[in-house]
């Protein structure tokens, strides 16, 4: 003990202690830092960019002001009650040439024609006429194409100026602007998203229950075996586990198709004629069976590592204390599964919102998840920006998931195979 | 799980009645990857068994989709790029994954979780909505359609499972050894090639694995993102299934089943030696 306690001990070299071990553990920090830097700068650009990058396209909105920027300014001191003067309709006369000329009316046509039908041809034919026009526009435009004589034609545009929109998530959960600006419901004939949503989780929630009645009984005998049994049947869970996605599809195509082995073994054994074969694919049954089948590993492994750390004695004590088998059971050993179910059912759950690839192999069109959208819109309709919209909706999703998982298990447990 | 002594009757049937569901249970998770097999030396171009196959007449059984596999350029091409696409994003993820692994064990590491989270994040966003992200902002810099697009984004989808895999290892890591070892006398270059990478190697390579396979099987960022010259394996089997399905893709899946089986058994034989260097197990 020194006999001054208010003198600071000091190292050999007279640096305070305390100096000495902030500057040391300064030291571990960055050097843990710097080790991690050279990943993270890698992900940040590779993987959280582009999902920045995907957020950012949602709701960006440059097609109208960029390719009518005088109609634009034009309609910035217009009422919006009735159609527009005369200078906005030479603005747009002007913008459209200047358009024709670049070659870039494609986009602004097709961005006004998400919202209002008709659209594309009335910008890209009025485009097309513009030579044989004369002044006075506003008559001449109306001649040329009626949609430029409808209020909500103008109210669309002026909408659309703003540099950032919300129409796409409108559209995403099937609603839409009115021209006046209000949100409404699409008609019932043109709503698919919001079902599409709503099938997914159902879906994605019977095919959790499914793998959680088949995965319970698995992990329970696994965790119950003598160790040596228990890795040899261990290899039957992990074996689908590390075979491919796509290998695991097509045994299904030829299991469950109507010329399939299941229909051959059925009609073989007289259980159904041969016309009456099943329609067990390219409907919901196929994707439920399948996704079942694939995900069914993801809920055995946590489910399992919980029931391995309960000791046997518990359920031999319940027993001895005069519980019969089933409350035995109920009362003392499931309570303490429930972090597993845990784990394993949002674990399944996240996975299965995600699905697209079996879905879209063996779902048909009413096993279809929302995912197959936001392929049909990059791919097929290329309307990227609703379906950056539907995926933005559906990462929200699924990190509110991610968080209540993380909040339970936390992700360092995860453990693979 | 043997029947302990005081069951009763009504126990020892429900018992055999569980068993029997496990097996049934067993069945629907092996079953359909074994069946392939025999489905994929069918001598007709069906899904299903022929009457021959069925009597074991030898003419019902060929090896016409294995060939048919063999001298199809196209799936040779697409095997040669799974592997280019597959090895390359592994090692990248492998050296990136286990550089970070080091720090992110430090105790020092600040921000620890949110690293953490960050690192795992493409192992649990959806692969269509990685895939869509990675499109847009690929096309803008010029990266879709190239092979570098596709490497870089496998090695993004295989970084998680070197991260998790390496962390596990050195979490468990007991750094008294390397004290221990200095104190024997051994110099520092000695300790870590003789104590410390032996120990290591085990999660480094099964983090690898992960990141191989996951590239290998991997469809819906190539989709997206990848250029008719990119086309990998999985690609290939995935528009045979759309659009002509032949047995050729049940020949590809059966030698991929062979494929897991043999990576299932490196792992376990990792895992083991492992266990065996830790003094977890005996032998």
């Amino acid at each position: 003990m020194s006999d001054s306690p208010s003198a600071p001990l000091t190292t050999a070299d007279g640096v305070p202690l305390k100096v000495s071990l902030r500057r040391a553990s300064r030291r571990l920090k960055i050097k843990a830092l710097l080790l991690v830097s050279p990943l993270l700068a890698f992900l940040i650009i590779a993987f959280v960019m582009p999902i920045f990058d995907m957020l950012w396209r949602s709701v960006d909105n440059p097609e109208v002001s960029n390719a009518l920027p005088h109609t634009v300014e034009a309609l910035e001191n217009w009422d919006g009650e009735s159609l527009p003067d005369e200078p906005v309709f030479a603005a747009l006369a002007q913008d459209l040439k200047t358009g024709q000329e670049a070659r870039n009316l494609g986009l602004v046509s097709s961005r006004l024609n998400y919202e209002k039908s008709g659209m594309r041809s009335a910008v890209m034919g009025t485009a097309r006429r513009l030579s044989r026009i004369e002044p006075p526009y506003k008559t001449a435009l109306i001649d040329a194409n009626d949609a430029w004589g409808e209020l909500d034609t103008w109210q669309l545009i002026e909408r659309e100026s703003a540099p950032y929109t919300l129409s796409y998530y409108l559209a995403a959960v099937d609603m839409q602007y009115t021209p006046s600006g209000e949100i409404v419901e699409v008609p019932d004939y043109l709503q698919i998203h919001l079902a599409l949503f709503w099938r997914t989780f159902w879906m994605s929630g019977l095919i959790t229950l499914l793998t959680l009645v088949l995965g319970y009984p698995i992990a329970f005998l696994l965790a119950n075996l003598p160790a040596r049994r228990a890795n040899l049947l261990m290899i039957l869970v992990l074996l689908p586990f590390w075979t491919s996605l796509l290998v695991r599809t097509t045994t299904w195509i030829a299991i469950l198709q109507s010329q399939g082995v299941l229909n051959d073994v059925m009609v073989a054994l007289g259980v159904i004629a041969d016309e009456m074969r099943w329609q067990m694919i390219y409907n919901k049954t196929g994707t439920i069976t399948a996704m079942t089948h694939i995900l069914l590993p993801f809920m055995i492994l946590p489910l399992y590592s919980v029931m391995k750390t309960i000791p046997p004695s518990y359920m031999r004590a319940a027993r001895s204390l005069g519980g019969k088998p089933f409350l035995s059971f109920r009362r003392v050993y499931f309570p303490l599964t429930i972090p597993g179910i845990a784990a394993g059912g949002i674990l399944v759950f996240i996975l299965s919102i995600g699905y697209y690839i079996t879905p879209a192999l063996v779902g048909g069109q009413s096993g279809r998840f929302i995912t197959n959208y936001i392929a049909y819109h990059m791919q097929t309709s290329l309307n990227w920006g609703l379906a950056a919209a539907i995926a933005s909706i559906l990462l929200f999703v699924v990190i509110v998931f991610y968080m209540i998982f993380n909040r339970l298990i936390g992700v360092d447990k995860v453990k693979l195979g | 799980m043997a029947i302990p002594s005081y069951a009763t009757r009504g126990e020892r049937i429900w018992h055999y009645v569980f068993l029997g569901l496990c097996s049934l249970i067993f069945l629907f998770l092996v079953g359909p990857l074994l069946i392939i097999i025999p489905l994929s030396f069918n001598a007709e171009p069906y899904f299903t068994f022929s009457e021959a196959m069925l009597s074991f007449d030898p003419a019902g059984y060929s090896l016409r989709w294995y060939e048919d596999f063999f001298t199809s350029s196209e799936w040779l091409n697409s095997i040669k790029n799974s592997f280019i696409i597959g090895i390359s994003s592994t090692v990248l993820a492998t050296v990136l994954g286990t550089i970070a692994a080091l720090g992110l064990s430090s105790r020092h590491m600040p921000a620890r979780g949110l690293i953490m989270a960050l690192l795992i994040s493409p192992m649990i966003v959806p692969l269509i909505i990685s895939a869509a992200a990675m499109f847009f902002f690929f096309s803008k810099i010029q990266l879709a359609q190239t092979y570098l697009g596709v490497i870089l984004a496998h090695t993004a989808l295989g970084i998680p499972f070197v991260v998790i895999t390496v962390t596990a290892t050195l979490s468990s890591f007991d750094t008294t050894l390397i004290r221990a070892a200095h104190s024997l006398g051994a110099s520092p270059t000695r300790t870590f090639f003789k104590v410390v990478l032996p120990l290591v190697t085990p999660g480094v390579v099964s983090g690898a694995l992960f990141a191989f396979i996951t590239s290998f099987d991997e469809v819906v960022v190539v989709l997206f993102i990848a250029g008719p010259e990119q086309r990998t394996m999985p690609i290939q089997m995935w528009s045979g299934i759309r659009e002509q399905i032949s047995p050729t893709i049940l020949a590809v899946a059966t030698m991929l089943v062979l494929l897991s089986m043999l990576l299932l058994a490196t792992l376990e034989m990792l895992r083991r030696r492992s266990e065996r260097l830790r003094g977890m197990s005996p032998g």
